[in-house]
């Protein structure tokens, strides 16, 4: 339950509410490996600690980055953070996206807001090892063209031959050349092969339920299905059971889930 | 608005997701008041309150359906684009434009003839009811898309 010291390397704004951290270990100590979808919690001294996924690559652990969007205390303070200052880590924690379940199969990625951040590492791992998977697509929807994350390396993946995206905004000014519209518009024109397609879902949750109707529309079964959860966490081990969904812990159990465990409790609205 | 040469509209309107499985007497009707058209990035297919003489089965490109908002300029509340069907406000009086729509690239589109339709409509209720059966589902989905937009999911928790 001890946090170990990391140090900030980098702070980048993406958007009006959101920056990245990039963190270091301390003297050289090892490097938290993890696995794409999976979340640390994040202790700013003197104020408190919050669940952040890891938004970074998976084969550089070396660089541990979250993405944060500013909407509390903890956060805000995180916000403050300069290069050289000192943050404790506890993680990783929680469930991992299904990228080698993927394997040989078409992969769709639907993320909405600041669901891009968990959902980015299991990008990197894709792309790097891409002759394995068949179709891969990412699909994005942000409040406004002001709000999409990580607009550099959207316009990457874009030019790349093997990855299609696309994006939509809820609203826009008249200079936007863009997709307007809801995420799920997306799915409804995504070009994919339903019955080897897996879906990984990432945004607030009931964007989730929307684009798992979409999905299943389409002819995505549920069983290739998987969703990332999100609820108050406190301990992130599994204890403190403030993140209770159902008969899980989301911090333990998930955040990602396969959509056919959840579905029965994703419309009630007390679990 | 630059009309192009009459073409085979039958075969375009067959092709369209939107009158898939019209029956060939209907379809023989719709191609009388059909054209094929095409419009320059920026220009407007639709003007907000302009009579609504015109719809659109929008055949290549991208169209921003927007609002002018005084102070603030065009407002894009949604964009269609190829299989998309722009248009409605023909079927309802008063029968005026309620958005603008205007070309965000080269659009090419089969533009029918609203009021046309509508006296086709009047003396042939089938039709009529095919047009409806077929517009309810469009209307059915940009409602719900408006409603979810509504929700505003990625803004800050209050």
């Amino acid at each position: 339950m001890l946090p170990r010291l990391f140090e900030v390397g980098q702070v980048s704004r993406e958007t009006d509410d959101s920056f990245s951290l990039r963190l270091g270990p301390r003297d050289g100590a090892a490097c938290l490996d993890f696995a794409p979808g999976q979340f640390n919690m994040l202790y700013v001294f003197g104020v408190g600690e919050v669940p952040i996924s890891i938004s970074g690559d998976p084969a550089r652990p070396e660089r541990l980055v979250h993405t944060i969007r500013a909407v509390g205390a903890v956060t805000r303070a995180l916000q403050k953070l300069r290069k050289g200052d000192l943050v404790g880590v506890r993680g990783p924690y929680g469930t991992a996206w299904p990228v080698q379940q993927a394997h040989g199969h078409d992969l769709l990625m639907v993320a909405g807001g600041i669901g891009l951040a968990p959902l980015r590492p299991a990008l990197y791992h894709v792309l790097l090892h891409r002759a394995l998977y068949g179709r891969v697509a990412l699909l994005y929807g942000a409040r406004t063209p002001m709000d999409l994350l990580f607009k550099g390396e959207l316009q990457e993946w874009r030019g790349r031959f093997d990855l299609e995206v696309e994006v939509t905004v809820d609203r826009a000014s008249g200079d936007w050349q863009g997709n307007v519209g809801v995420v799920t518009r997306l799915v409804d024109r995504s070009r994919f092969e339903a019955g080897n397609t897996l879906a990984f879902v990432c945004g607030p949750e009931v964007m989730i339920r929307y684009s798992a109707q979409a999905l299943q529309q389409r002819g995505v079964a549920e069983a290739s299905l998987f969703v990332s959860m999100e609820r108050n966490m406190e301990c992130g081990i599994g204890l403190c059971g403030h993140c209770q969904f159902a008969p899980w812990f989301v911090c333990r159990d998930g955040p990602v889930f396969g959509y056919d465990r959840i579905r029965p409790f994703f419309g009630l609205r007390e679990v | 608005m630059k009309d192009m040469a009459i073409e085979d509209l039958s075969r375009f309107l067959c092709e369209h997701p939107f009158f898939r499985g019209l029956p060939a007497d209907h379809l023989a009707t719709l191609v009388g008041c059909s054209s094929n058209t095409t419009f320059e990035s920026g220009e407007f297919l639709l003007r907000e309150g302009a009579p609504a003489d015109r719809w659109y089965l929008i055949r290549h490109g991208r169209v921003a359906v927007e609002v002018f908002v005084p102070g603030r300029g065009p407002v894009t509340v949604e964009s269609l684009e190829a299989d998309d069907v722009l248009g409605w406000s023909w079927l309802f009086p008063p029968y005026k434009a309620h958005f603008d729509a205007r070309a965000l690239s080269l659009v090419r589109a089969l533009s029918l003839d609203g009021a046309c339709l509508r006296t086709k409509c009047d003396t042939d209720p089938v039709l009529g009811y095919e047009l409806m059966r077929r517009f309810a589902p469009v209307l059915v989905q940009r409602l719900d898309a408006t409603r979810t937009q509504l929700l505003d999911l990625y803004g800050s928790q209050p």
